[in-house]
């Protein structure tokens, strides 16, 4: 098992969303977090007091998937999320050592 | 048909015997007594709705347009120094402030005649508003000792203990707004230009009275106080410019009332100075966006609405002295001068007006009393005659140049009232209550430190 962590632009999760249960993922964790990478702030101007404001607002989006279909999601999710500009964000990919199903205690693959 | 149906009985009067004779007096009167009836209920239903926009300027207006520019741990905080002086000042109007602001005392502070608005009622007062009862006339100025104490608030935003700011603006309304109102618009006032000042100055809904006071001792108090912790170099932005914006739209609708009720009627002189001051506004509105454009790059609406409060402030004084062409010039001019003061020189110096109650109020408050001075016509309001009995010449326009010398002599005089009485009043309550909260509550907010409660629980 792995456990996708997807930082996108909050205004692509619609799309990601669509993207994903267009090929059966059923399940997802979605987080409003704040965060820059390469891509630099912007400037904000209140009354001459200016503020570089570096952490944008970001979407994190966190699911657990099979092995098998690690690839073919995360390609999905990636093609989704891509304005092809700067700022897009980051795909990490780790190891689950285990899932379990609070309702019926499933554990393992059964449990996504 | 009214003049037909005079004349008819004056004709009738002229052939008939001494009986019938005093029957059309008594006629007459009764029909005179009519006339000002009327006009008594006309002017008064303006000058009622007209308080109730000057209340309206500061509970909601004030209190939303300053708090949505505070951090959101000080929204209730600051919209509650402008709250709390919808009722504190209205207690203090009422058991003495009245007086010492109209009654016939000094050239500097009127007397007690009108202690606990003894023998304010019913009966207009000529002196002041020949055609509205007393007890309006002392309303509509209610509202006005309310807003501007609660304009100060700006100045001290976001680190003021609740009780010192109590205090605070107790002594500063009995030390300085009920003698500035006096000087300015009370009988025997000095600076009186209607009634037998002086050194007669022009302002028609307080440049001086209002926005020099207020301004001013925000100065001093940002001074006084200094900086919010943090300031300048951690970000301290305005946690909602949509509150702001409806503040300040409201306090636009509200001025209105401000200076357009400052006719104390509504005949022409209302109209005029109701066109005035929305002219006032618009063209401040493109003072301040033209600097921002240039100078940031961007026009803001928080450049947008700084400027039309601004122009509303310059052209307070002005509002029923001048044409609708000068109105503009002078909002124009407004949101110039006062965008250079809140973003260069405010930046320049580093004093903490928070929210440039200074920067807007005492600069434009001051800019508004001199220019009123050039542009003030008879041509407009030709209330004040000379010794041949004809409309006096007002400002520069009408050729009395001088009148420039009496708008300074005023405005120096609220400046140095505001200046000294503000730094004894903030000495006095700082070796009393302490001014400032303690770094923790100030790290905190005010809305849990000082009143245990927080304007957003948007999770609950």
């Amino acid at each position: 098992m792995k456990k996708i962590e997807a930082i996108i632009q909050p205004f692509k999760l619609e799309e990601v969303k669509e993207a994903l249960k267009a090929i059966g993922v059923d399940g997802m964790t979605i987080t409003e977090v704040r965060g820059h990478g390469r891509q630099k702030g912007h400037k904000e101007v209140y009354r001459g007091q200016e503020y570089q404001v570096d952490l944008l607002p970001k979407v994190k989006v966190e699911l657990v998937v099979g092995d098998d279909r690690l690839d073919e999601i995360a390609s999905a999710l990636a093609g989704a999320a891509r304005t092809g500009k700067i700022g897009d964000g980051k795909i990490f990919v780790y190891d689950v050592a285990q899932a379990i199903r609070i309702r019926n205690d499933d554990r393992g693959d059964s449990a996504l | 048909m009214k003049s037909a149906k005079l004349l008819t009985t004056l004709l009738a009067v002229a052939s008939f015997p001494a009986a019938a004779q005093e029957a059309a007096a008594d006629k007459l009167a009764a029909l005179e007594s009519s006339v000002s009836a009327a006009q008594t209920s006309g002017d008064n239903a303006w000058m009622l709705v007209s308080t109730a926009l000057v209340l309206l300027m500061t509970g909601p207006g004030l209190a939303l347009f300053y708090g949505g520019l505070v951090r959101k741990k000080n929204i209730l905080g600051t919209m509650m120094q402008s709250f709390i002086m919808m009722a504190l000042a209205t207690i203090l109007w009422t058991v003495v402030g009245y007086s010492l602001a109209f009654g016939e005392g000094s050239a500097f502070l009127g007397d007690l005649r009108y202690l606990m608005l003894n023998g304010v009622g019913g009966a207009p007062n000529a002196d002041y508003a020949a055609t509205i009862p007393h007890q309006t006339f002392m309303f509509f100025q209610m509202m006005f000792a309310i807003i501007t104490p609660a304009l100060i608030t700006g100045a001290f935003a976001e680190r003021m203990k609740f009780s010192a700011m109590l205090l605070f603006m107790t002594l500063w309304s009995l030390l300085v707004y009920y003698p500035m109102a006096h000087m300015v618009w009370g009988k025997g006032g000095m600076l009186n230009a209607f009634l037998g000042g002086s050194v007669p100055c022009f302002d028609f809904a307080g440049g001086t009275v209002v926005h020099i006071t207020s301004g001013v001792s925000a100065l001093v108090c940002a001074l006084y106080l200094g900086k919010r912790l943090g300031y300048p170099t951690e970000p301290i932005k305005p946690h909602s410019l949509v509150l702001s914006f409806i503040g300040a739209c409201l306090l636009w609708v509200g001025w209105f009332g401000f200076n357009a009720g400052s006719a104390l009627s509504a005949g022409s002189l209302a109209s005029s100075a109701f066109l005035a001051t929305h002219l006032g506004a618009s063209a401040a509105v493109f003072g301040w966006l033209a600097m921002e454009w240039i100078q940031v790059g961007k026009p803001s609406i928080l450049g947008g609405i700084s400027g039309a409060v601004a122009g509303l402030v310059v052209i307070t004084p002005a509002s029923g002295f001048v044409t609708p062409g000068s109105a503009m010039i002078m909002g124009f001019l407004g949101g110039v001068v006062c965008y250079f003061m809140v973003v260069k020189i405010k930046n320049k110096f580093g004093y903490d007006d928070s929210l440039d109650a200074f920067g807007v109020h005492g600069a434009g408050g001051t800019l508004g009393a001199i220019l009123t001075g050039v542009f003030a016509t008879n041509a407009v309001n030709n209330a004040l005659k000379d010794s041949a009995g004809k409309p006096a010449a007002l400002g520069l326009v009408d050729g009395n140049g001088g009148q420039i010398v009496n708008q300074l002599i005023g405005s120096a005089i609220a400046w140095g009232l505001a200046i000294v009485g503000t730094l004894i009043i903030l000495k006095i309550c700082d070796m009393t209550l302490g001014l400032r909260v303690s770094a923790e509550d100030e790290t905190e907010g005010l809305d849990l430190s000082q009143h245990g409660e927080e304007g957003y629980n948007l999770d609950t």
